[in-house]
């Protein structure tokens, strides 16, 4: 592994971007849309440099539309495209809904199967870097209650190389929510490895005394907050769940059958959202192994603060870790 | 059709077209066949000379009795909001605002527009109309909130007339149209206006205001400020021919002023009004203008723009323009720039307190205002959150620590 030339150092960001480019030269037929994607690179720059060497028609810069970034990358899909449009904030994606939900989602359904959607919508979602309005939210639980989709989050750069190699190949839609806060976080990419199923959890660390599962911005934390905990002497396990939809509880299951004890953790509103169905499902699968109420912590039924309450909304290290020990006192 | 072809057809940018001129580049080509008049509506040359054609005379009414002090009113309002716009910027840059979307190069698009209105009338804007603000009576101040990140507004519409800035790009003019239809059914002859830039009528949101106030026959003027980008793409991202004409496939007026000329701006607007008020429905009014900053301060124009293409428009100043004429005319003296310029000061300072004593929200403002009526989970919330810091004031003197709600 020490002289293997194929492993890199790379920001989250950059991952994507050389995700990316691997894809449009393996095949001819994947396309990356978007506003301001091309020369600006796009506003996190993650398709930096992707138009200066595969030209206009490939990495596209597209009117200022989403409902048109969408709509259009649907029909190009029709033409036997693979087309990855970006989003540019989580906020922005409302304007297409009407499209990934009433189009994208339905279509290969409509169609009794004959139609493949291989759309990749990428969306840089989450708070956590002071923005204004509309630049924090989480929207994964309105897309996830769609069927016809898949939603995706890696949490970092490795995964987020490889899913989105998977994410492009897929003949599903999928909506690839990208932690805009981990952009600039570092890890190594082996860009030779044979990557895990795009929709298995991962457990990032092993516990024996409560469940963590946590999915993009949010497994660093629940990392965070593990390292803490073991300094008072409790052993958690922490679980990347990578996809939202589909949704690995198996491997949810064999954790909390090992620790009796869930948490789970993500930035959106916790009313309505993804830790609801993790909470009502395990509860199903797990009700005799349970020694505590699954727990959540997450965003309120509120509308995403101005940024100098974000901290206050955003779970953290200690809400996270009053979670556990609430889950622990049962 | 392969993307190959589609390529093939895209527009062809001529070299330098982004920089050429007040339109006529870009005008000449979209107007095949047509003569290369320009086709805006100028009142005043860069040079700050009044100036009388065929295509600004229709317009020349509607300032006729602007006086040598009105003048020197719209050259201070265009002085002081650019003033304000640079002290945002650099309170962005010392870390007092968390963004800003600075107006700099479009302060007689504004205030030409703004100073048109009626205090009746009702304004739409989206997040960098500074200048219109302004000329609402909206304190600058007030502005800053949610560039600091305390609030996410942070002004009364109604006390102004004077819209929320709207960020998600193109709602707003369905507002306003739908604001105006309502005006229409009242009976009133208060008119509404509806700002947006270039990138923003590529929004089907647009489109759809477009529809409405056609049909309904609205009294809404689409106040579109071209300033050439959307962040880093050109006009030509977004549309093939020059965005008035637009309005012609709708079925009512567009017209392309100089939009660094804050006379014509004025002249068109009041007549667009005027058309709204006289029952004429709506008219697109496309300023034809120039971002000279950065789209925000996260921007980085470098990388997709040429200097020289600023340079050239700083000779179009709006605001060089008018002092050249209150100059040329004799309209003021010394004094008057002096004053001006102490004026200029003393807001900017005025500002930078203001910001900087601009306290941090409550915390409990997050649990404000998500109903009017109220709702238990709400309220649920806002109890857990509220014993959760409680847990921590007792626990150690470390101050605030985040709540719990949201479990
Ligand atoms: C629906 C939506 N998509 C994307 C954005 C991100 N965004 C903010 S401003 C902007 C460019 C707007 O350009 P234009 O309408 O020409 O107005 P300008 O900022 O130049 O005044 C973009 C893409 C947004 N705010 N809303």
């Amino acid at each position: 592994m020490a002289d293997n030339v194929t492993t890199k150092n790379l920001a989250l960001a950059k991952a994507i971007n050389e995700s990316l480019r691997r894809a449009l030269e393996t095949d001819p037929k994947v396309l990356v849309m978007g506003e301001d994607v091309g020369k600006l690179g796009g506003v996190f720059r993650v398709t930096d440099g992707l138009q200066k060497d595969f030209g206009e028609s490939r990495v596209i810069d597209t009117p200022l539309a989403e409902s048109g970034i969408v709509g259009t990358a649907i029909g190009m899909a029709l033409r036997g495209y693979r087309p990855v449009v970006e989003i540019q904030f989580d906020g922005f994606v409302f304007p297409a809904y009407d499209q990934i939900v009433t189009q994208l989602a339905k279509m290969h359904a409509r169609s009794l199967g004959k139609v493949k959607m291989p759309v990749v919508v990428r969306i840089p979602y989450g708070g956590g870097i002071g923005a204004v309005e509309h630049h924090s939210e989480s929207p994964e639980a309105l897309f996830a209650h769609v069927s016809g989709l898949k939603i995706v989050s890696p949490s970092n750069a490795s995964d987020a190389y490889w899913m989105m190699q998977q994410a492009i190949q897929s003949d599903d839609p999928v909506i690839f929510f990208e932690p805009k806060r981990r952009y600039w976080d570092k890890g190594e990419v082996n860009t030779e490895a044979i990557p895990g199923p795009l929709h298995k959890a991962q457990v990032v660390r092993e516990g024996t005394d409560l469940t963590l599962v946590a999915y993009g911005p949010m497994v660093k934390l629940c990392q965070e907050v593990a390292a803490a905990a073991a300094e008072e002497g409790k052993n958690l396990e922490v679980l990347d769940l990578r996809s939202v939809s589909p949704m690995d509880f198996d491997s949810i299951q064999t954790s909390v059958e090992k620790t009796r004890r869930l948490v789970v953790v993500h930035e959106a509103p916790v009313f309505f959202g993804s830790g609801a169905e993790i909470a009502a499902r395990i509860t199903e699968r797990c009700f005799y192994h349970l020694e505590a109420p699954v727990l959540r912590v997450g965003g309120y039924h509120a509308p995403y603060p101005p940024a100098r309450l974000e901290e206050e909304y955003l779970p953290g290290l200690d809400r996270v870790l009053d979670a556990v020990d609430r889950a622990l006192a049962y | 059709m392969t993307v190959e072809s589609t390529a093939a057809r895209k527009p062809r940018r001529s070299a330098g077209s982004k920089a050429g001129g007040t339109g006529t580049g870009r005008t000449t080509r979209a107007g095949a066949g047509k003569s290369a008049e320009p086709e805006l509506v100028q009142l005043l040359t860069p040079e700050g000379k009044r100036v009388k054609n065929a295509k600004n005379a229709e317009f020349v009414q509607y300032v006729a009795g602007v006086t040598p002090e009105d003048l020197r009113g719209l050259y201070r309002d265009m002085v002081l909001t650019r003033r304000f716009d640079a002290e945002a910027t650099s309170l962005q840059r010392q870390g007092e605002l968390g963004l800003w979307a600075s107006l700099l190069g479009q302060e007689a698009a504004q205030i030409g527009s703004g100073r048109a209105l009626r205090d009746d009338d009702y304004v739409f804007p989206t997040y960098r109309e500074h200048g219109v603000a302004w000329c609402r009576g909206v304190d600058p101040t007030n502005l800053l909130g949610m560039f600091r990140g305390v609030n996410n507004g942070g002004w009364d519409p109604n006390g102004n007339n004077f819209h929320l800035y709207t960020i998600v790009i193109g709602s707003q003019t369905l507002h306003a149209t739908g604001y105006a239809m309502g005006v229409a059914m009242d009976g009133a002859d208060s008119a509404v206006i509806a700002y947006f830039g270039d990138g923003a009528s590529s929004q089907g949101d647009v489109a759809e205001s477009f529809t409405f106030s056609a049909v309904y026959n609205a009294p809404v003027v689409f106040f579109c400020q071209n300033n050439q980008w959307a962040i880093s793409e050109p006009t030509e991202k977004q549309t093939r021919v020059p965005l008035y004409q637009r309005a012609q496939g709708y079925g009512f007026p567009g017209v392309r002023v100089d939009g660094n000329d804050v006379l014509a701006c004025l002249a068109v607007t009041r007549w667009a009004l005027e058309r709204a008020r006289n029952g004429e429905g709506p008219t697109l009014v496309e300023a034809y203008t120039y971002r000279m900053g950065a789209h925000t301060t996260s921007d980085d124009p470098t990388k997709y723009r040429a200097d020289e293409e600023r340079e050239s428009w700083e000779a179009k100043d709006p605001i060089l323009r008018l002092r050249r004429h209150l100059e040329a005319s004799n309209h003021t003296d010394e004094g008057f720039f002096a004053e001006l310029e102490a004026e200029s000061e003393a807001l900017g300072r005025r500002v930078r307190e203001a910001v900087r004593a601009m306290p941090d929200p409550d915390h409990f403002a997050i649990f404000e205002n998500v109903y009017a009526d109220g709702h238990a989970l709400v309220d649920e919330e806002r109890a857990q959150f509220a014993a959760y810091q409680e847990s921590f004031a007792t626990e150690s003197d470390s101050g605030f620590a985040a709540g719990t709600g949201g479990n």
